[in-house]
């Protein structure tokens, strides 16, 4: 995408959208007539992320391949709260298989749709982390691996949310879950494990990986919008806070999701051919322990018995990410700026 | 017909039948919370709505949402001290809006126009009568007749404007400007009466069968004190000074001007003598310049005319080429206290500017009127203890701007129609202060390097009339932009975009509205509101 | 037009007249071949439009059926036995989402003990799926199988199973008319989906269901495998009709007239069954045998009338249920309740034990003798078995019995035990 500076302050790269953008400069979220692709009356609980994350990201899809889209989705709280019989949120064609098989689907939609000759019919395969970096990895290598015509998209809340908050092999270190509880010596989930699919997507050499918040909003369309402009597997990875949880407040969700990417835990880059092509930069540099602070997850880090040390190591990790992706690089603009009206 | 299997697949939109706001404890509810800068405007004035407006470029909206407040935004745009950058909460993300540069383009915009004001209400058959003819009781006319009030505007100079014209000097506040902005609120249809002096307001209001009166004389006497002088010492004080100036009649003064005092009005003397031909010009101040009550541009501006300090000093003596200062020293509390230690300096004129007091001669018949310390004493409304008699500005204890003169004689307008008509004054409380605490800064984007020091120097122009007016207008536009919309709504569509239930409804007509019958009370939309305009409001269950 | 051909072979040349739009291989013995010559045709441009995807797993290959026959394709793919299992959660998610995928399962048996020969445990692991199991009998009905496959699929909305015995039928070699296009086009219109992802009409797939219907939904499935009792049988007259040929139906009952037993198998071991059969028949035995096509549904009433005045049902199964016994038995035994009939449960080949004309002829002549128990293990090793029972129970920690037994098999034999 082409990005003009934007020549005033006020709204700028960062709010949904504003009287004084052009409808172009716009989010498609800023749009009354957008798809809505999640509906309301879904059962996903306050604040929700995902429910968010998905819908930005679909709706996105839906304008770049106008409305020529399909979607696949692996079974997870997405699922489960989208389409419980007799209601379904959905507004898109959808279809839900197994959890850990929705890049496969996909890749028979996809097969499919170039059977027919109705290669203007684009396909998106979604999951949670769980369904992506776990059960359903395999599927999704293979996906990737035949480069097959799919966008997949994993929402990111960091663990198996439907099933009642148990580790997933994207629980980030120290994190509570209710398969790594505070007890013991190392409270949480263990330091030196977990699976950066980013980076294991970059190393298919796929066209497009790219990952996204639901704190950025132009980002995340714009990423959805550059995926859209490729044909064979892409991946996008988007944090999604999820307030159950992560342990905030429902209102939290954007904003903590804005900390883990202020802080360098979660690295916001998009990478074409295995070459990481932009990243967003930490605008104000946040130390991890705020990020974790709002989070009842890493609760047991603070407190009576603080473990200083491995707050520490998370900020190490999160130094890690700074360095390997160059977030705090200033001699850029910042990502997401759009571009904006020139006064007449 | 539907071969679709049963249960398994089903039909798009089904689950608007769930209506997931009985899941909601709060609501979210949009308010409007007063920005800090208009809760300090001492003139009242709606400064973001007016700014909203000149966001989009329609200046002229902008101008008449501001003169609905102020008739002078390029008078203000010149010599307000704008307390409202002071209190910008964008202070606190980089800095203060530049509110008055962006108010002075509006008014300037609207002379070149020829925009005028909005005509006079309907004669309700009342008659007033405003003495004197300074900011406050401008203001007080402006707004009684748009309340369709008669008013007879009195001065005792031969021109209007008060303060405006014989204290403020011209290099700040050009007359054409001047005179501009007073012949708009003038050609509303105005009984003016110039060098008329009111000995009596009881006889002026009897004999003119007036309703009500407004006091507005200003503060017009050079405070006086006394200091050893010899026969040749050339003494005045500031208020003359600047009066004979405005009048084209300036004294000579000679090379070296010492001028006494430590504020705005010591400023304008010094720069004056400047302007006049001094080649020195002292300002001796007996305190630092800490405890100086000037406003701090106009001592860069003086210092960076040539002006110079003598701080922490007081005059003992006044020769006719020499004055004698004593060395002070500020005492635990603050106070000067002597040194004993006293110096030479030469000067061939001593300016005082000391402060000012309110002639109220006129009051001398109006018992009921009562007077503290030297200024009017009135009640919230701006009435004295006299029926129907109502005062502001300089004249009652406030402090001594053209601003809080123009908000004093929109707020005795308003005291004044309630009075005649025989009603209440409408009160309608403040909202609550969309404090910083309240905003969501994240959203409003960094300002280009490029761009901010061009905008630095636009705004530190001296003389705003020299710009180009396409840059001009730019530069306004992009500081009006700056604007967070404090505590109130600027179509940002965050709330629309951020609900994960899509329970926000954006109208249309730049409002939106929530669906209740989905909102599940996440307050999101709250969270990420970057202005504060709304609340969430706990649900009675 | 009659070719000596590979069952693979015929059955790949079949299927790709059938025109599927997606075949999806991963390779297994003993499906390999099938999916191979396809793949050939495909790549070649005999088989078009059709994408053909060489997937990860077969639960992948199962999973990319699902995307691209809900996507309104027709789909296609084969596997066996650990590659059933592996995508087992597929292929019940199929049937639940009413896909018409048509599946060779080349059937073999299940480890461990690894082993890739020939038996049915891995079509009876599925058995409750909700798929239509149709079993071969020849390589020429393996063929013919598959183009009443799809179309049955199709009109249904459920997916089918076509068993062929590994290796016994994939790999060998014989006369098998091949069908035309033009033929199978007639008998086989184009797959009109009941459900199909589209953009323009769009429909969420793959609802939760919840207590409140997940048993309607399960009776729905039920209740078109009974459509399908009627449809396999109507398919199968006007394939007849077509071709000439009698393949498919439910159940083919041979030299049942006035039998007292009567002997119930599944698949190719049918042929040898039959060749010993001829043979008590030629000694006066009053013998007959039904074969099962279709195992899903279940063809109670017609199993039940093609027995019922037997008084001896032999049933030869290739399967078993650990720790209870025959399953095809258990679903025969359903279907004559209340009949006086007695039923002889008789597992045999498992894992590719050779089941042999003189194996059978001795099991009926003891059938005619009335010596068969109630469960029987055709030629069961029992000097072993015994062996490594008694083992067992001298110690509780006897190691793993596959192992023990072919140390025992290799002492018996004068071979080498495995180190």
């Amino acid at each position: 995408m082409t990005k003009r500076p934007i020549r005033f302050y006020q709204v700028g790269s960062f709010a949904v959208g504003n009287r004084l953008l052009s409808e172009g400069d716009r989010t498609v979220q800023s749009d009354p007539s957008r798809t809505n692709s999640i509906d309301s009356g879904h059962r996903a609980c306050q604040g929700c992320g995902e429910a968010l994350g998905a819908r930005y990201a679909l709706d996105a899809a839906m304008r770049a391949t106008n409305n020529q889209l399909v979607a696949v989705n692996a079974t997870g709280c997405l699922e489960v709260f989208s389409t419980p019989y007799p209601e379904t949120s959905w507004r898109i064609a959808w279809l839900h298989s197994l959890f850990g098989n929705a890049p496969a689907v996909a890749t028979g939609v996809a097969a499919a749709l170039r059977v027919k000759g109705h290669t203007e019919v684009r396909v998106v395969s979604q999951g949670g982390d769980g369904g992506t970096v776990d059960i359903g990895f395999g599927s999704l290598s293979g996906m990737f691996e035949r480069n097959d015509d799919v966008l997949y998209i994993c929402y990111d809340n960091e663990g198996y949310m439907n099933t009642g908050v148990q580790r997933s092999g994207a629980t980030p270190p120290a994190a509570r879950t209710a398969t790594t509880d505070v007890v013991g010596p190392q409270p949480g989930n263990a330091f030196g494990q977990g699976k950066d699919l980013a980076r294991i997507a970059m190393a298919h050499d796929l066209a497009y990986v790219a990952t996204a918040t639901v704190a950025d909003l132009h980002d995340l369309e714009a990423k959805v919008e550059r995926a859209m402009q490729f044909r064979g597997a892409r991946y996008l990875h988007v944090l999604v806070p999820c307030p159950l949880g992560w342990g905030t407040a429902s209102s939290e969700t954007i904003h903590v999701a804005r900390l883990a990417k202020e802080t360098g835990m979660f690295p916001v880059f998009e990478a074409e051919f295995g070459v990481v092509t932009s990243v967003s930069k930490i605008r104000h540099p946040t130390p991890v322990e705020e990020y974790l602070k709002v989070q009842k997850r890493f609760a047991h880090l603070f407190g009576k018995n603080p473990r200083p040390e491995m707050v520490a190591h998370l900020q190490e990790l999160a130094n890690r990410n700074i360095e390997r992706y160059g977030l705090l690089d200033r001699a850029e603009p910042a990502s997401g700026v759009v571009s904006g009206e020139e006064p007449a | 017909m539907n071969k679709r299997p049963f249960a398994i697949t089903l039909d798009v939109g089904t689950s608007r039948s769930n209506h997931t706001g009985s899941w909601r404890v709060e609501r979210p509810t949009y308010v409007d919370r007063l920005p800090p800068c208009n809760n300090a405007c001492p003139a009242g004035e709606n400064i973001q709505g007016w700014l909203y407006e000149a966001e989009s470029g329609a200046y002229e909206s902008a101008w008449r949402a501001l003169v609905e407040e102020n008739p002078f935004p390029a008078i203000m745009g010149r010599i307000c001290f704008h307390p409202c950058e002071s209190a910008c909460n964008r202070a606190q993300v980089d800095e203060a809006v530049g509110i008055n540069a962006v108010e002075r383009f509006l008014g300037d915009y609207a002379i070149e126009q020829g925009w005028r004001l909005p005509a006079a209400g309907p004669a309700s058959g009342r008659r007033v009568l405003v003495v004197g003819a300074g900011p406050a009781g401008l203001s007080a006319t402006y707004h009684l007749r748009r309340r369709g009030h008669h008013v007879r505007l009195v001065d005792s100079a031969p021109q209007l404007g008060g303060m405006m014209r014989y204290g403020i000097p011209a290099y700040r506040l050009p007359r054409r400007v001047l005179d501009a902005e007073i012949d708009r609120v003038i050609d509303m249809g105005v009984e003016v009466v110039l060098n008329h002096n009111v000995a009596d307001i009881e006889a002026e209001r009897s004999s003119g069968h007036f309703d009500a009166l407004f006091l507005a004389v200003g503060a017009q006497l050079g405070k006086r004190v006394n200091i050893p002088a010899g026969d040749s010492a050339k003494i005045l004080d500031a208020v003359s000074y600047l009066r004979d100036v405005a009048d084209e009649n300036p004294p000579l003064l000679g090379r070296r001007v010492v001028v006494y005092g430590g504020g705005d009005t010591a400023m304008d003397a010094a720069r004056t003598a400047r302007r006049l031909g001094a080649t020195e010009a002292v300002v001796v101040y007996r305190r630092n310049q800490d405890k100086m009550p000037a406003h701090g541009e106009e001592y860069e501006q003086a210092l960076g005319e040539g002006v110079t300090m003598r701080w922490l000093s007081t005059i003992n003596r006044v020769d006719a080429d020499k004055i004698v200062i004593e060395k002070m020293r500020l005492n635990a509390e603050g106070y000067p206290e002597s040194t004993g230690d006293y110096e030479e300096l030469g000067a061939d004129a001593v300016v005082l500017a000391l402060g000012q007091d309110t002639d109220l001669s006129l009051l001398a018949r109006a018992a009921d009127v009562e007077v503290h310390d030297g200024s009017v004493q009135v009640a919230q409304d701006l009435m004295t203890n006299g029926r129907g008699v109502f005062a502001g500005g300089d004249a009652v204890p406030a402090e001594r701007t053209a601003t809080v003169a123009v908000g004093h004689g929109k707020k005795a307008a308003r005291g004044i129609d309630a009075f005649v008509r025989g009603v209440a004054a409408d009160v309608t409380p403040k909202h609550e202060l969309a404090d910083f605490a309240h905003l969501n800064t994240w959203y409003y984007s960094d300002a280009e390097r490029t761009q901010r020091p061009e905008l630095e120097r636009i705004r530190r122009q001296d003389n705003f009339d020299e710009v180009v007016l396409g840059l001009t207008e730019r530069n306004a536009l992009f500081e009006a932009r700056r604007c967070m919309s404090c505590g109130n709504c600027f179509e940002c569509d965050n709330c629309f975009g951020v609900c994960p239930d899509n329970a926000v409804i954006k109208l249309g007509d730049g409002t939106y509205d929530i669906n209740l019958d989905y909102c599940k009370g996440c307050g999101v939309c709250a969270r990420e509101c970057p202005c504060g305009a709304i609340e969430m409001v706990p649900e009675r269950i | 037009m009659l070719r000596q051909i590979e069952g693979s072979r015929a059955v790949a040349e079949t299927v790709a007249l059938c025109r599927p739009e997606v075949v999806c291989a991963y390779p297994i013995s003993p499906q390999t071949h099938i999916i191979e010559a396809v793949g050939v045709m495909v790549k070649e441009g005999r088989l078009s439009p059709c994408e053909f995807i060489n997937v990860e797993s077969e639960f992948a290959a199962m999973s990319v059926a699902i995307g691209a026959s809900a996507t309104g394709a027709r789909a296609y793919t084969a596997t066996a036995s650990q590659g059933l299992l592996y995508m087992m959660e597929a292929v019940y998610n199929a049937a639940g989402l009413g896909l018409p995928i048509v599946m060779t399962l080349a059937n073999r048996a299940i480890g461990a003990p690894i082993n890739i020969w020939n038996d049915h445990s891995d079509a009876m692991a599925v058995r409750d799926s909700g798929w239509i199991q149709l079993f071969a009998e020849t390589n020429q009905e393996a063929a013919d199988l598959h183009v009443q496959a799809f179309r049955l699929a199709e009109e249904l909305s459920v997916p089918v199973m076509v068993c062929m015995d590994g290796f016994i039928l994939t790999h060998a070699v014989e006369g098998v008319d091949l069908l035309d296009q033009a033929t199978v086009d007639a008998f086989l219109p184009p797959y009109d989906p009941r459900q199909v992802l589209d953009p323009a009409n769009p429909v969420s797939i793959g609802a939760m269901v919840g207590p409140e219907a997940f048993m309607e939904v399960r009776y729905l499935a039920h209740l078109r495998q009974l459509d399908a009792l009627h449809r396999i049988p109507a398919i199968a007259e006007e394939f007849f009709e077509t071709t000439g040929r009698r393949s498919g139906g439910l159940v083919r009952p041979y030299r049942t007239e006035g039998a007292d037993t009567i002997v119930v198998a599944m698949g190719s071991v049918l042929g040898t069954i039959k060749d010993a059969v001829d043979i008590r028949r030629e000694a006066g035995e009053k013998i007959g045998v039904v074969g099962i096509t279709s195992f899903r549904p279940f063809p109670s009433l017609e199993v039940r009338e093609a027995l019922r005045h037997a008084t001896q049902i032999v049933v030869l199964e290739k399967a078993f249920s650990i720790g209870h016994g025959g399953v095809l038995a258990t679903d025969v035994a359903m279907a004559l309740q209340g009949t006086p009939c007695v039923i002889r449960e008789v597992v045999a080949g498992l894992g590719g034990r050779p089941i042999t004309r003189q194996s059978l002829v001795k099991l009926f002549y003891r059938a005619s003798q009335g010596e068969l128990g109630s469960l029987l293990f055709l030629d069961l090793e029992h000097d072993v078995v015994d062996r490594e029972v008694s083992r067992m129970r001298a110690t509780r920690r006897s190691g793993p019995s596959a192992e023990n037994v072919l140390r025992d098999l290799g002492a018996t034999r004068g071979e080498g035990a495995l180190s």
